[in-house]
């Protein structure tokens, strides 16, 4: 890797970058890092930087490799299911003040979420490295699901982390870990969830890194993990919009998606990011209300700072100690973002709001009731930010003399609910009291 | 700007290494996590570290997210932060050994703290403590613009790790960058006490000495007086943190005395 060793941007924003971007004289696709902006780098101990110069070097070879990239594309043809359809929504649509909305399903790839595009990729990036056991953190268990998966089908030892109190709840995602033939190992130390996890993780790599790829499952972390995992999952704004020229005969007014650590929405936006008529939005998990404390909104109330490999927002308190998140939704509850979130943040380029768990929750059933679908709760925080954004263009089409519905809104639908009927349930109070559901749903079991 | 030879010059680090070396034997570095149990007794045992043969002082912030700490270091440091422990009483901690003995004082801490109080406040108020410098184990001198400036500022050593996976481009580039001495990771993993020190260690000394570095002391996985022996016969100093960890946790200050002063008996190069 080449880069100055001491005159890195450590500090500021890229105060002219905004003006570039809109004199369109610049593009902000394929940001290679390690840097976007002042964010990212690699705030890592030195133990781990030969394996990340050797990942980095892999995949920038790989990525050049016809055989690599047509590998990609054969799995996520004949694997994953793709292209994942582009669903005109017409009902929820009228939720939404009337404009057209499109949803990219990611829920219909195998596994049920986008997560499969990445794990697929790095799993073969560590073959190629000949590194024979991939490890990962998870949260409700999605991301270690897909990891599993991949590893199953490419013949590598998986070992999964994850918060004793997730693999308590999420005790059926551990068992589809384990038929999966992954390890899952509960992580007892710190707050003993998500980013313990990948503390976790990361203390197994140090001590594995010989034989071992860290499959991060995010954009974040340590470059090139926030360049090469968005890479993993452009294809979904790639043929987004492909699709909605092709369905809808032009560019969307606006692109909505969740952002946990961020790896859905980067892999969606940036089949947009370089169309100024396209606004685009990101959706952060405001728990119980950004008010109280108790949320997971990063880039909305987050300061900079290093976590995890990255400088980006984050969640901290003053004196720089990690704040617990707090949501709904397991995949959204996480106190940092990936780095090239942060930028796209401060130039303007991407506007990013939150969301609470009622809202989510809201338009979680809107769409249940719609339209036949039933989402993650991470994919409702995306469904529900685009009711608002779909209200205020109306009002825009409205001014400019104009039917609603001659604006556009791609939502994308990262993943499937099947995971969180149990949350579901115990929301919406479906189950009935006496039932043996009821009773370990108190106990705040997933069913 | 003062030159670079003029700040090694003055660097307390390095005349704590280099007064051991004059006197035959390797330097004694142990570490300590601030205000665990409590601020006083982190101060108490850092004071009876000094008085029985450690020449330099670790002392640890406690932090949210440490990943390069076994369980012995992250359960005594979650206590501390449970405790009610705050950053800015690592000042309080490092004058209150400072002002009581010779040794000198470094703070180890992952960056994040020192990037949220400010690197030049934090450094600022470091050296008014008294402090000798930073051990940063989760930043390499790549990211380490701010720091480069502020440790030159302040004149604080800045001591950054090298492990047995860096290529010698990156020997050379850390060694460069640090200041005090380099901090050789002895094995690839995180702290806590090891049955016998990797094999590694010795070869990545060598490394980190033909890549240049004067003084250049191994940490992780050091426990015993044996493995100070060991470790003595070819590096500069010799880093100890779990066993005193242990001890505080277990026997209180006297417990770090005892284990100093049997620890400090490895460290004459003639016995090994």
């Amino acid at each position: 890797m080449v880069r100055p060793m001491v005159d890195a941007p450590t500090t500021g924003s890229d105060e002219g970058t905004a003006d570039a971007f809109l004199q369109g004289d610049r593009s902000l696709r394929h940001a290679p890092g390690p840097y976007f902006g002042s964010y990212g780098g690699r705030w890592m101990p030195e133990s781990l930087i030969a394996a990340l110069d050797e990942l980095e070097d892999t995949f920038e070879k790989a990525k050049a490799d016809p055989e690599f990239v047509a590998q990609i594309k054969d799995l996520n043809k004949n694997y994953s299911g793709r292209p994942s359809l582009l669903t005109e929504a017409k009902r929820f649509a009228e939720h939404a003040g009337g404009v057209r909305i499109f949803l990219k399903r990611e829920d219909l790839n195998h596994t049920g979420s986008h997560k499969i595009n990445n794990v697929l990729g790095q799993a073969l990036l560590a073959k190629r490295m000949g590194k024979t056991r991939v490890i990962a953190e998870t949260g409700a268990g999605q991301h270690g699901v897909a990891s599993a998966t991949a590893a199953a089908l490419l013949g590598l030892e998986c070992v999964v982390y994850m918060g004793a109190e997730d693999c308590r709840r999420q005790a059926l995602n551990v068992a589809r870990m384990e038929l999966l033939g992954a390890t899952v190992i509960p992580v007892t130390s710190g707050s003993q969830t998500l980013k313990d996890a990948i503390n976790e993780a990361l203390r197994d790599w140090v001590a594995n890194v010989d034989h071992t790829h860290y499959l991060l499952g995010t954009a974040a972390g340590a470059h090139p993990f926030p360049a090469m995992v968005r890479y993993f999952h452009e294809v979904i704004g790639e043929e987004a919009r492909a699709q909605i020229l092709e369905q809808a005969g032009r560019l969307p007014d606006a692109v909505c998606a969740c952002i946990g650590g961020g790896s859905n929405a980067i892999g969606i936006f940036h089949g947009f990011l370089d169309d100024p008529s396209v606004r685009i939005y990101g959706f952060e998990a405001g728990g119980d209300g950004v008010e109280t404390g108790r949320h997971a909104a990063t880039i909305s109330l987050g300061k900079p700072g290093v976590l995890h490999g990255a400088r980006s927002y984050l969640m901290q308190d003053d004196d720089g100690q990690t704040i617990e998140s707090h949501s709904i939704s397991a995949g959204l509850d996480y106190p940092g973002v990936g780095p090239e979130h942060a930028y796209l943040s401060d130039i303007g380029r991407v506007s990013y709001e939150p969301i609470t768990d009622a809202e989510a929750m809201d338009a979680f059933r809107v769409l249940c009731r719609t339209e036949g679908i039933i989402p993650a709760i991470e994919s409702a925080h995306a469904l529900a930010g685009a009711m608002k954004v779909g209200q205020r263009l109306a009002a825009e089409a409205a001014a400019e003399g104009k039917p609603a519905d001659s604006k556009i809104v791609i939502v994308n639908l990262s993943g499937r609910g099947d995971k969180d009927v149990a949350t579901a349930a115990e929301w919406f109070d479906l189950l009935d009291k006496d039932s043996v559901e009821a009773e370990i749903g108190k106990e705040g079991e997933q069913l | 700007m003062t030159g670079v030879q003029d700040i090694t010059s003055t660097s307390k680090s390095a005349a704590a290494i280099d007064k051991a070396r004059a006197e035959g034997r390797a330097a004694l570095i142990g570490y300590l996590p601030a205000g665990y149990p409590s601020v006083e007794e982190t101060i108490a045992a850092g004071i009876a570290l000094a008085e029985n043969g450690a020449d330099l002082i670790e002392i640890g912030i406690p932090y949210s997210d440490p990943v390069m700490d076994g369980q012995v270091i992250q359960a005594a440091t979650t206590e501390a932060l449970a405790k009610g422990f705050h950053v800015r009483q690592v000042f309080d901690v490092v004058r209150g050994i400072t002002s009581k003995t010779d040794a000198a004082v470094l703070v180890m801490t992952y960056w994040n703290p020192v990037v949220r109080m400010g690197v030049d406040e934090f450094s600022r108020q470091l050296a008014e403590a008294g402090g000798a410098g930073l051990i940063t184990p989760d930043l390499i001198p790549d990211e380490a613009s701010e720091w480069m400036e502020a440790s030159d500022k302040y004149g604080l050593d800045r001591v950054f790790l090298v492990a047995p996976s860096s290529s010698p481009e990156r020997m050379k580039r850390t060694v460069d960058a640090s200041r005090g001495f380099v901090y050789a990771v002895s094995i690839m993993g995180v702290t806590g006490a090891r049955t016998s020190v990797s094999s590694a260690a010795e070869g990545v000394v060598a490394a980190a000495h033909a890549a240049g570095a004067e003084r250049v002391c191994v940490g992780l996985g050091v426990s015993n007086a044996g493995q100070v022996r060991e470790i003595a016969a070819y590096a500069d100093g010799v880093i100890v943190g779990t066993a005193l960890v242990a001890a505080i946790r277990d026997g209180g200050v006297d417990a770090v005395a005892a284990l100093t002063k049997d620890l400090s008996t490895g460290l004459n190069r003639e016995e090994a």
